[in-house]
Protein backbone atom coordinates (compact mmCIF):
# COMPACT_ATOMS: atom_id res chain seq x y z
CA UNK A 1 0.00 0.00 0.00
CA UNK A 2 0.91 3.83 -0.64
CA UNK A 3 0.34 6.26 1.79
CA UNK A 4 -0.11 9.90 0.46
CA UNK A 5 1.19 11.70 3.11
CA UNK A 6 0.08 15.14 3.10
CA UNK A 7 3.53 16.54 3.31
CA UNK A 8 5.66 14.01 1.78
CA UNK A 9 3.54 12.80 -1.30
CA UNK A 10 3.04 9.02 -1.26
CA UNK A 11 5.12 6.87 0.91
CA UNK A 12 5.27 3.23 1.10
CA UNK A 13 3.23 1.60 4.19
CA UNK A 14 5.68 0.11 5.66
CA UNK A 15 7.61 3.18 6.42
CA UNK A 16 4.26 3.44 9.13
CA UNK A 17 3.57 2.03 11.94
CA UNK A 18 -0.28 1.48 12.46
CA UNK A 19 -2.19 2.22 15.56
CA UNK A 20 -5.86 1.74 15.14
CA UNK A 21 -8.92 3.10 14.72
CA UNK A 22 -8.62 7.10 14.92
CA UNK A 23 -11.19 7.43 17.84
CA UNK A 24 -8.17 7.02 19.82
CA UNK A 25 -7.74 10.33 19.17
CA UNK A 26 -10.36 11.04 21.75
CA UNK A 27 -9.11 10.08 25.22
CA UNK A 28 -12.10 10.35 27.84
CA UNK A 29 -9.27 11.28 30.12
CA UNK A 30 -10.68 11.52 34.13
CA UNK A 31 -14.10 9.23 32.52
CA UNK A 32 -15.24 6.46 35.16
CA UNK A 33 -13.87 3.17 34.58
CA UNK A 34 -17.05 1.88 32.25
CA UNK A 35 -16.01 4.65 29.77
CA UNK A 36 -12.44 3.96 30.00
CA UNK A 37 -12.72 0.47 29.05
CA UNK A 38 -15.11 1.15 26.26
CA UNK A 39 -12.24 3.22 24.74
CA UNK A 40 -9.55 1.33 25.66
CA UNK A 41 -10.99 -2.19 24.28
CA UNK A 42 -14.37 -1.86 22.44
CA UNK A 43 -13.51 -1.46 18.46
CA UNK A 44 -16.07 -0.80 15.66
CA UNK A 45 -14.23 -2.50 13.37
CA UNK A 46 -16.14 -2.09 10.33
CA UNK A 47 -15.99 -3.72 7.18
CA UNK A 48 -15.82 -0.80 4.41
CA UNK A 49 -14.71 2.93 5.05
CA UNK A 50 -12.25 2.71 8.49
CA UNK A 51 -10.43 5.72 9.72
CA UNK A 52 -7.21 5.02 11.46
CA UNK A 53 -4.09 6.36 13.05
CA UNK A 54 -0.94 5.62 11.73
CA UNK A 55 2.82 7.21 12.44
CA UNK A 56 5.10 7.66 10.21
CA UNK A 57 8.35 5.96 11.94
CA UNK A 58 10.55 5.72 9.25
CA UNK A 59 9.88 9.34 8.19
CA UNK A 60 8.91 12.69 9.46
CA UNK A 61 7.33 10.76 13.07
CA UNK A 62 4.19 12.59 11.95
CA UNK A 63 0.75 10.73 12.98
CA UNK A 64 -1.89 10.41 10.19
CA UNK A 65 -5.68 9.72 9.90
CA UNK A 66 -6.00 7.96 7.18
CA UNK A 67 -9.13 6.83 6.09
CA UNK A 68 -9.14 3.32 4.02
CA UNK A 69 -11.48 0.83 2.89
CA UNK A 70 -10.84 -2.61 4.96
CA UNK A 71 -12.23 -4.71 2.27
CA UNK A 72 -10.53 -3.53 -0.79
CA UNK A 73 -7.32 -1.42 0.93
CA UNK A 74 -8.07 1.53 -0.79
CA UNK A 75 -6.98 4.42 0.90
CA UNK A 76 -9.61 7.27 0.54
CA UNK A 77 -8.27 10.35 1.93
CA UNK A 78 -4.97 11.31 4.60
CA UNK A 79 -5.42 13.88 7.21
CA UNK A 80 -2.50 14.70 9.69
CA UNK A 81 -3.70 13.86 12.99
CA UNK A 82 -2.70 17.30 14.25
CA UNK A 83 -5.18 19.08 11.87
CA UNK A 84 -7.74 16.63 13.03
CA UNK A 85 -7.44 16.70 16.96
CA UNK A 86 -7.32 20.85 16.67
CA UNK A 87 -10.41 20.40 14.66
CA UNK A 88 -12.24 19.42 17.58
CA UNK A 89 -10.47 22.04 19.61
CA UNK A 90 -7.59 20.19 20.88
CA UNK A 91 -4.06 22.04 21.62
CA UNK A 92 -5.77 25.77 20.79
CA UNK B 1 -23.74 -44.72 6.46
CA UNK B 2 -20.32 -45.63 8.75
CA UNK B 3 -16.87 -45.71 6.95
CA UNK B 4 -14.95 -48.77 7.90
CA UNK B 5 -12.21 -50.39 5.81
CA UNK B 6 -14.72 -53.32 4.75
CA UNK B 7 -17.10 -50.82 3.85
CA UNK B 8 -14.47 -49.52 1.36
CA UNK B 9 -13.56 -53.21 0.14
CA UNK B 10 -17.37 -53.35 -0.63
CA UNK B 11 -17.92 -50.35 -2.37
CA UNK B 12 -14.49 -51.66 -4.63
CA UNK B 13 -16.13 -54.83 -5.60
CA UNK B 14 -19.54 -52.96 -6.37
CA UNK B 15 -18.76 -50.13 -8.79
CA UNK B 16 -18.99 -47.51 -5.66
CA UNK B 17 -22.84 -47.32 -6.34
CA UNK B 18 -23.00 -47.32 -2.44
CA UNK B 19 -22.02 -43.63 -1.76
CA UNK B 20 -24.37 -41.18 -0.92
CA UNK B 21 -24.44 -37.22 0.02
CA UNK B 22 -22.29 -37.50 3.35
CA UNK B 23 -24.96 -34.45 4.44
CA UNK B 24 -28.84 -32.99 3.80
CA UNK B 25 -29.28 -30.00 2.29
CA UNK B 26 -32.43 -29.06 4.26
CA UNK B 27 -34.64 -26.07 3.86
CA UNK B 28 -34.74 -23.58 7.15
CA UNK B 29 -37.74 -24.18 9.29
CA UNK B 30 -39.58 -21.44 10.97
CA UNK B 31 -37.98 -22.55 14.35
CA UNK B 32 -35.28 -23.78 16.21
CA UNK B 33 -34.06 -24.79 19.70
CA UNK B 34 -30.66 -23.88 18.76
CA UNK B 35 -29.30 -21.64 16.01
CA UNK B 36 -25.80 -21.68 15.31
CA UNK B 37 -24.37 -18.84 13.10
CA UNK B 38 -21.76 -20.00 10.96
CA UNK B 39 -20.67 -23.38 9.27
CA UNK B 40 -16.92 -23.48 9.98
CA UNK B 41 -15.10 -25.41 11.89
CA UNK B 42 -16.02 -23.97 15.36
CA UNK B 43 -20.01 -24.04 14.51
CA UNK B 44 -19.84 -27.01 12.96
CA UNK B 45 -18.41 -28.72 16.12
CA UNK B 46 -20.57 -26.83 18.41
CA UNK B 47 -22.97 -28.26 16.70
CA UNK B 48 -22.25 -31.75 16.62
CA UNK B 49 -21.04 -31.43 20.59
CA UNK B 50 -24.47 -30.01 21.38
CA UNK B 51 -26.64 -32.26 19.42
CA UNK B 52 -23.96 -35.61 20.83
CA UNK B 53 -23.15 -34.90 24.06
CA UNK B 54 -25.55 -32.44 25.70
CA UNK B 55 -29.28 -32.66 24.08
CA UNK B 56 -31.91 -33.87 21.64
CA UNK B 57 -32.83 -30.94 20.21
CA UNK B 58 -33.87 -28.84 17.09
CA UNK B 59 -30.91 -27.29 15.74
CA UNK B 60 -29.43 -25.27 13.02
CA UNK B 61 -26.41 -24.44 11.46
CA UNK B 62 -26.58 -21.12 9.21
CA UNK B 63 -23.62 -20.95 7.05
CA UNK B 64 -23.42 -17.64 4.58
CA UNK B 65 -21.29 -19.71 1.49
CA UNK B 66 -20.71 -22.90 1.53
CA UNK B 67 -19.47 -25.50 4.84
CA UNK B 68 -15.75 -24.93 5.65
CA UNK B 69 -15.52 -21.89 3.57
CA UNK B 70 -13.83 -19.46 6.03
CA UNK B 71 -10.72 -19.97 7.86
CA UNK B 72 -11.38 -24.11 8.53
CA UNK B 73 -10.14 -24.15 5.09
CA UNK B 74 -7.68 -21.50 4.59
CA UNK B 75 -5.22 -22.14 7.74
CA UNK B 76 -1.64 -24.15 8.23
CA UNK B 77 -3.37 -27.02 9.59
CA UNK B 78 -1.36 -27.60 12.96
CA UNK B 79 -2.69 -28.24 16.69
CA UNK B 80 -0.46 -28.04 19.56
CA UNK B 81 -1.61 -27.47 23.36
CA UNK B 82 2.39 -25.54 24.25
CA UNK B 83 0.16 -22.57 25.98
CA UNK B 84 1.78 -20.88 29.26
CA UNK B 85 -0.94 -19.29 31.22
CA UNK B 86 -3.29 -21.33 33.55
CA UNK B 87 -6.32 -19.73 31.70
CA UNK B 88 -5.52 -21.34 28.07
CA UNK B 89 -3.43 -24.32 28.73
CA UNK B 90 -6.14 -26.59 30.37
CA UNK B 91 -7.96 -25.48 27.70
CA UNK B 92 -5.56 -26.20 24.96
CA UNK B 93 -4.98 -29.05 26.21
CA UNK B 94 -8.22 -30.37 26.41
CA UNK B 95 -8.56 -29.73 22.56
CA UNK B 96 -5.61 -31.64 21.93
CA UNK B 97 -7.08 -34.62 23.67
CA UNK B 98 -9.98 -33.81 21.81
CA UNK B 99 -7.95 -34.11 18.29
CA UNK B 100 -6.50 -37.34 19.84
CA UNK B 101 -9.58 -39.37 19.70
CA UNK B 102 -10.98 -37.48 16.90
CA UNK B 103 -11.38 -39.42 14.14
CA UNK B 104 -12.86 -42.33 16.09
CA UNK B 105 -15.30 -39.97 17.74
CA UNK B 106 -16.81 -38.85 14.34
CA UNK B 107 -16.29 -42.04 12.15
CA UNK B 108 -14.27 -39.69 9.73
CA UNK B 109 -10.53 -39.41 8.46
CA UNK B 110 -9.41 -36.41 9.45
CA UNK B 111 -5.84 -37.18 8.93
CA UNK B 112 -4.59 -36.46 12.17
CA UNK B 113 -0.57 -36.86 12.63
CA UNK B 114 0.65 -36.44 15.98
CA UNK B 115 4.03 -35.40 14.30
CA UNK B 116 5.61 -32.90 16.93
CA UNK B 117 6.22 -29.18 16.85
CA UNK B 118 9.93 -27.79 17.53
CA UNK B 119 9.80 -24.04 19.19
CA UNK B 120 13.25 -22.52 18.21
CA UNK B 121 15.27 -21.15 21.11
CA UNK B 122 18.07 -18.54 20.42
CA UNK B 123 19.32 -17.01 23.74
CA UNK B 124 19.78 -17.92 27.09
CA UNK B 125 16.83 -15.72 27.91
CA UNK B 126 14.60 -17.88 25.60
CA UNK B 127 15.84 -21.18 27.15
CA UNK B 128 14.48 -19.94 30.62
CA UNK B 129 11.08 -18.75 29.02
CA UNK B 130 10.91 -22.22 27.19
CA UNK B 131 12.05 -24.01 30.50
CA UNK B 132 9.35 -22.46 32.33
CA UNK B 133 6.62 -23.01 29.25
CA UNK B 134 7.45 -26.25 29.14
CA UNK B 135 6.84 -26.78 32.80
CA UNK B 136 3.67 -24.89 32.61
CA UNK B 137 2.51 -27.77 30.05
CA UNK B 138 3.14 -30.68 31.80
CA UNK B 139 1.94 -29.32 34.94
CA UNK B 140 -1.79 -29.15 33.06
CA UNK B 141 -0.94 -32.98 31.89
CA UNK B 142 0.59 -31.78 28.22
CA UNK B 143 3.81 -32.93 27.14
CA UNK B 144 7.09 -31.11 26.54
CA UNK B 145 10.46 -31.47 25.61
CA UNK B 146 13.39 -29.45 25.93
CA UNK B 147 16.14 -29.72 23.13
CA UNK B 148 19.63 -28.99 23.43
CA UNK B 149 21.13 -27.57 20.21
CA UNK B 150 22.38 -31.07 19.14
CA UNK B 151 19.01 -32.63 19.80
CA UNK B 152 17.38 -29.96 17.47
CA UNK B 153 20.23 -31.20 14.87
CA UNK B 154 19.65 -34.78 15.46
CA UNK B 155 15.73 -33.43 13.80
CA UNK B 156 16.35 -31.12 11.43
CA UNK B 157 20.08 -31.32 10.01
CA UNK B 158 20.00 -28.93 7.95
CA UNK B 159 18.62 -25.95 9.30
CA UNK B 160 20.85 -22.92 9.57
CA UNK B 161 22.45 -23.56 13.43
CA UNK B 162 25.10 -20.52 12.63
CA UNK B 163 22.53 -17.71 11.63
CA UNK B 164 24.61 -14.70 13.02
CA UNK B 165 21.36 -12.72 14.28
CA UNK B 166 19.73 -15.85 15.67
CA UNK B 167 21.93 -19.25 16.06
CA UNK B 168 19.73 -21.90 17.29
CA UNK B 169 20.65 -23.06 20.55
CA UNK B 170 17.67 -25.42 21.30
CA UNK B 171 14.10 -25.78 20.99
CA UNK B 172 10.98 -26.81 22.67
CA UNK B 173 9.47 -29.87 21.48
CA UNK B 174 5.53 -31.18 21.92
CA UNK B 175 5.81 -34.57 20.27
CA UNK B 176 2.20 -34.76 20.62
CA UNK B 177 1.57 -31.44 18.54
CA UNK B 178 0.95 -32.26 14.91
CA UNK B 179 -1.00 -31.35 11.96
CA UNK B 180 -4.82 -32.11 10.30
CA UNK B 181 -6.03 -32.31 7.82
CA UNK B 182 -7.78 -28.96 8.16
CA UNK B 183 -11.09 -29.74 5.49
CA UNK B 184 -11.92 -32.86 6.75
CA UNK B 185 -12.28 -31.32 9.90
CA UNK B 186 -14.98 -29.28 8.74
CA UNK B 187 -16.29 -32.00 6.67
CA UNK B 188 -16.20 -34.78 9.75
CA UNK B 189 -17.81 -32.73 12.12
CA UNK B 190 -20.41 -31.32 9.77
CA UNK B 191 -21.70 -35.18 8.71
CA UNK B 192 -21.38 -36.04 12.53
CA UNK B 193 -24.12 -33.22 13.00
CA UNK B 194 -26.19 -34.26 9.84
CA UNK B 195 -26.05 -37.63 11.36
CA UNK B 196 -27.51 -36.53 14.55
CA UNK B 197 -30.43 -34.34 13.24
CA UNK B 198 -28.57 -31.14 12.82
CA UNK B 199 -29.98 -28.98 9.79
CA UNK B 200 -27.02 -27.55 8.16
CA UNK B 201 -28.53 -25.02 5.84
CA UNK B 202 -25.94 -23.50 3.20
CA UNK B 203 -25.79 -19.92 1.53
CA UNK B 204 -27.93 -18.72 4.24
CA UNK B 205 -26.62 -15.16 5.91
CA UNK B 206 -27.72 -13.60 8.78
CA UNK B 207 -28.61 -10.21 8.14
CA UNK B 208 -30.18 -9.16 11.68
CA UNK B 209 -31.23 -10.23 14.62
CA UNK B 210 -34.45 -9.93 15.88
CA UNK B 211 -34.36 -8.48 19.72
CA UNK B 212 -37.44 -7.50 22.29
CA UNK B 213 -36.78 -6.53 25.80
CA UNK B 214 -33.67 -7.68 25.69
CA UNK B 215 -34.17 -11.11 24.66
CA UNK B 216 -33.28 -12.64 21.41
CA UNK B 217 -36.27 -13.80 19.17
CA UNK B 218 -34.54 -15.49 16.14
CA UNK B 219 -32.76 -14.07 12.94
CA UNK B 220 -33.25 -12.62 9.49
CA UNK B 221 -31.57 -14.32 7.19
CA UNK B 222 -31.45 -14.47 3.42
CA UNK B 223 -33.27 -17.24 3.27
CA UNK B 224 -36.25 -15.13 5.77
CA UNK B 225 -36.59 -14.89 9.32
CA UNK B 226 -36.01 -18.08 11.70
CA UNK B 227 -37.03 -18.27 15.44
CA UNK B 228 -34.75 -19.46 18.01
CA UNK B 229 -34.36 -20.04 21.65
CA UNK B 230 -31.38 -19.82 21.73
CA UNK B 231 -28.37 -18.17 19.21
CA UNK B 232 -24.91 -19.21 19.23
CA UNK B 233 -22.30 -17.13 17.18
CA UNK B 234 -19.38 -18.92 15.70
CA UNK B 235 -18.01 -16.27 12.74
CA UNK B 236 -14.56 -15.61 13.99
CA UNK B 237 -13.23 -13.08 11.02
CA UNK B 238 -16.66 -11.76 10.64
CA UNK B 239 -17.44 -11.39 14.72
CA UNK B 240 -17.75 -7.62 14.17
CA UNK B 241 -19.99 -8.06 11.43
CA UNK B 242 -22.80 -10.17 12.74
CA UNK B 243 -22.62 -8.74 16.55
CA UNK B 244 -23.35 -5.25 14.94
CA UNK B 245 -26.67 -6.55 14.76
CA UNK B 246 -27.01 -7.27 17.89
CA UNK B 247 -25.73 -3.52 18.39
CA UNK B 248 -22.56 -4.73 20.34
CA UNK B 249 -19.42 -3.46 19.88
CA UNK B 250 -16.27 -6.19 21.14
CA UNK B 251 -13.04 -6.17 21.98
CA UNK B 252 -11.44 -7.18 18.68
CA UNK B 253 -9.97 -5.90 15.53
CA UNK B 254 -10.11 -7.97 12.06
CA UNK B 255 -6.66 -8.54 10.57
CA UNK B 256 -5.32 -10.43 7.93
CA UNK B 257 -3.12 -13.17 7.52
CA UNK B 258 -0.74 -14.66 4.60
CA UNK B 259 -0.38 -18.72 4.70
CA UNK B 260 2.12 -19.74 1.55
CA UNK B 261 2.43 -23.53 0.06
CA UNK B 262 5.58 -24.00 -1.75
CA UNK B 263 5.05 -26.62 -4.88
CA UNK B 264 5.42 -30.70 -4.01
CA UNK B 265 8.93 -31.52 -2.97
CA UNK B 266 10.52 -35.05 -1.38
CA UNK B 267 9.78 -35.53 2.04
CA UNK B 268 12.08 -32.95 3.92
CA UNK B 269 10.39 -31.86 6.80
CA UNK B 270 8.40 -34.71 9.10
CA UNK B 271 7.48 -32.42 11.91
CA UNK B 272 6.45 -28.38 12.32
CA UNK B 273 9.32 -25.97 13.01
CA UNK B 274 8.53 -22.42 13.98
CA UNK B 275 11.47 -19.86 13.98
CA UNK B 276 9.07 -17.25 16.76
CA UNK B 277 12.07 -14.51 16.76
CA UNK B 278 12.27 -14.67 12.63
CA UNK B 279 8.30 -14.71 11.57
CA UNK B 280 8.19 -17.81 10.19
CA UNK B 281 7.07 -21.61 10.38
CA UNK B 282 6.52 -24.04 8.57
CA UNK B 283 5.43 -28.10 7.75
CA UNK B 284 5.06 -30.34 4.75
CA UNK B 285 2.10 -31.77 3.77
CA UNK B 286 0.82 -35.07 2.76
CA UNK B 287 1.21 -33.98 -0.72
CA UNK B 288 4.67 -32.43 -0.23
CA UNK B 289 4.17 -28.85 -0.39
CA UNK B 290 6.03 -26.84 2.57
CA UNK B 291 3.09 -25.12 3.95
CA UNK B 292 4.20 -22.21 5.75
CA UNK B 293 3.12 -18.57 7.03
CA UNK B 294 4.46 -15.75 9.72
CA UNK B 295 2.75 -12.60 11.22
CA UNK B 296 -0.64 -10.96 9.99
CA UNK B 297 0.13 -8.04 7.57
CA UNK B 298 -1.31 -5.40 10.93
CA UNK B 299 -3.84 -3.36 9.82
CA UNK B 300 -7.42 -3.67 10.31
CA UNK B 301 -8.67 -5.99 6.76
CA UNK B 302 -11.58 -7.85 5.90
CA UNK B 303 -9.85 -8.72 2.33
CA UNK B 304 -8.91 -12.01 2.60
CA UNK B 305 -5.66 -11.13 0.42
CA UNK B 306 -2.34 -9.30 1.70
CA UNK B 307 0.18 -7.41 0.69
CA UNK B 308 3.38 -7.98 -0.58
CA UNK B 309 5.67 -6.71 2.37
CA UNK B 310 4.57 -9.68 4.51
CA UNK B 311 5.49 -12.24 1.60
CA UNK B 312 9.17 -10.53 1.50
CA UNK B 313 9.26 -10.95 5.46
CA UNK B 314 8.06 -14.49 5.13
CA UNK B 315 10.46 -15.26 2.42
CA UNK B 316 13.36 -13.64 4.32
CA UNK B 317 12.77 -15.19 7.74
CA UNK B 318 12.60 -18.64 5.72
CA UNK B 319 15.62 -18.02 3.78
CA UNK B 320 17.28 -17.28 7.36
CA UNK B 321 16.62 -20.62 9.16
CA UNK B 322 16.35 -22.90 6.26
CA UNK B 323 18.22 -21.77 3.34
CA UNK B 324 17.40 -24.54 1.07
CA UNK B 325 14.11 -23.21 0.91
CA UNK B 326 15.68 -20.67 -1.82
CA UNK B 327 15.23 -23.37 -4.19
CA UNK B 328 11.85 -23.85 -4.18
CA UNK B 329 8.95 -22.01 -6.09
CA UNK B 330 6.24 -20.78 -4.09
CA UNK B 331 2.70 -22.13 -5.04
CA UNK B 332 -0.17 -20.48 -4.00
CA UNK B 333 -0.23 -17.69 -1.36
CA UNK B 334 -3.40 -17.00 0.33
CA UNK B 335 -5.17 -14.79 2.96
CA UNK B 336 -8.06 -15.12 5.89
CA UNK B 337 -9.38 -12.92 8.48
CA UNK B 338 -8.80 -13.29 12.22
CA UNK B 339 -10.64 -11.89 15.07
CA UNK B 340 -7.85 -10.49 16.56
CA UNK B 341 -8.83 -9.40 20.43
CA UNK B 342 -7.29 -7.05 22.48
CA UNK B 343 -5.38 -9.24 24.71
CA UNK B 344 -4.52 -12.40 22.18
CA UNK B 345 -6.86 -14.59 23.77
CA UNK B 346 -10.67 -15.66 22.48
CA UNK B 347 -14.23 -15.33 24.08
CA UNK B 348 -16.63 -17.86 24.63
CA UNK B 349 -19.57 -16.47 26.82
CA UNK B 350 -23.04 -15.37 27.12
CA UNK B 351 -24.12 -11.52 25.79
CA UNK B 352 -25.95 -8.92 27.61
CA UNK B 353 -28.82 -10.37 25.36
CA UNK B 354 -30.75 -13.14 27.00
CA UNK B 355 -30.28 -15.61 24.40
CA UNK B 356 -27.49 -14.66 22.65
CA UNK B 357 -24.00 -16.16 22.83
CA UNK B 358 -20.51 -15.55 21.37
CA UNK B 359 -17.96 -17.70 20.41
CA UNK B 360 -14.57 -15.62 18.88
CA UNK B 361 -11.40 -13.70 19.13
CA UNK B 362 -9.32 -16.67 18.15
CA UNK B 363 -6.67 -14.47 16.63
CA UNK B 364 -4.15 -16.61 14.31
CA UNK B 365 -5.21 -19.81 16.64
CA UNK B 366 -8.73 -20.84 15.87
CA UNK B 367 -7.80 -24.17 14.10
CA UNK B 368 -6.09 -26.48 17.01
CA UNK B 369 -8.91 -24.64 19.25
CA UNK B 370 -11.81 -26.33 17.18
CA UNK B 371 -12.99 -29.10 18.93
CA UNK B 372 -12.54 -27.74 22.97
CA UNK B 373 -14.30 -24.72 20.96
CA UNK B 374 -17.41 -26.49 20.16
CA UNK B 375 -17.75 -28.97 23.33
CA UNK B 376 -16.85 -25.55 25.07
CA UNK B 377 -19.44 -23.58 23.34
CA UNK B 378 -21.95 -26.47 23.24
CA UNK B 379 -21.58 -26.70 27.32
CA UNK B 380 -22.51 -23.08 27.59
CA UNK B 381 -25.20 -23.18 25.55
CA UNK B 382 -26.60 -26.05 26.87
CA UNK B 383 -26.31 -25.57 30.55
CA UNK B 384 -25.66 -21.60 30.78
CA UNK B 385 -22.19 -22.36 32.75
CA UNK B 386 -18.86 -22.04 30.89
CA UNK B 387 -17.10 -25.39 30.78
CA UNK B 388 -14.58 -25.96 33.54
CA UNK B 389 -11.73 -25.29 30.94
CA UNK B 390 -12.89 -21.91 29.57
CA UNK B 391 -13.77 -19.87 32.44
CA UNK B 392 -11.02 -17.37 31.82
CA UNK B 393 -12.46 -16.61 28.45
CA UNK B 394 -15.47 -14.22 29.44
CA UNK B 395 -15.99 -10.58 27.83
CA UNK B 396 -15.68 -8.96 31.12
CA UNK B 397 -12.00 -9.94 31.92
CA UNK B 398 -11.14 -6.13 30.34
CA UNK B 399 -12.73 -4.37 32.81
CA UNK B 400 -12.07 -6.87 35.57
CA UNK B 401 -7.81 -6.74 34.71
CA UNK B 402 -7.94 -9.98 34.24
CA UNK B 403 -6.52 -10.36 30.73
CA UNK B 404 -4.97 -13.80 28.92
CA UNK B 405 -2.50 -12.26 27.18
CA UNK B 406 0.04 -14.95 26.44
CA UNK B 407 2.55 -12.10 24.85
CA UNK B 408 2.17 -9.13 27.32
CA UNK B 409 1.48 -6.49 24.59
CA UNK B 410 -1.30 -4.80 26.17
CA UNK B 411 -4.39 -3.62 24.08
CA UNK B 412 -2.58 -3.65 20.78
CA UNK B 413 -4.63 -6.58 18.46
CA UNK B 414 -1.80 -6.38 15.90
CA UNK B 415 0.83 -7.23 18.18
CA UNK B 416 -0.76 -10.40 19.51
Amino acid sequence: MLIPHPLLGPRDAQEFVYLGDAALIDRPDGADIPTMHDYLYLRDNPAGEHRELWYHEQGDRSWLVVTRNTVTHEILKVELARDVARAKGRSK
Amino acid sequence: MRYSGWRIIKEALTGHKGWGPVWRDPAPKSEYDYIIVGGGGHGLATAYYLAKQFRQARIAVLEKSYLGSGNVGRNTTIIRSNYLLPGNEPFYEFSLKLWEGLEQDFNYNAMVSQRGIVNLIHTDAARDAATRRGNAMILNGADAVLLDREGVRAMYPWLNFDDARFPIKGGLLQKRGGTVRHDAVAWGYARGADLAGVDLIQNCEVTGMRIENGRILGVETSRGYIGAKKVGVAVAGSSGRVMAHAGMRLPIESHVLQAFVSEGLKPLIDGVITFGAGHFYVSQSDKGGLVFGGDIDGYNSYAQRGNLPVIEDVAEGGMALMPAIGRARLLRAWGGIMDMSMDGSPIIDKTPIEGLYFNGGWCYGGFKATPASGWCFAHLLATDTPHPTATAYRFDRFLKGAMIDEKGQGAQPNLH
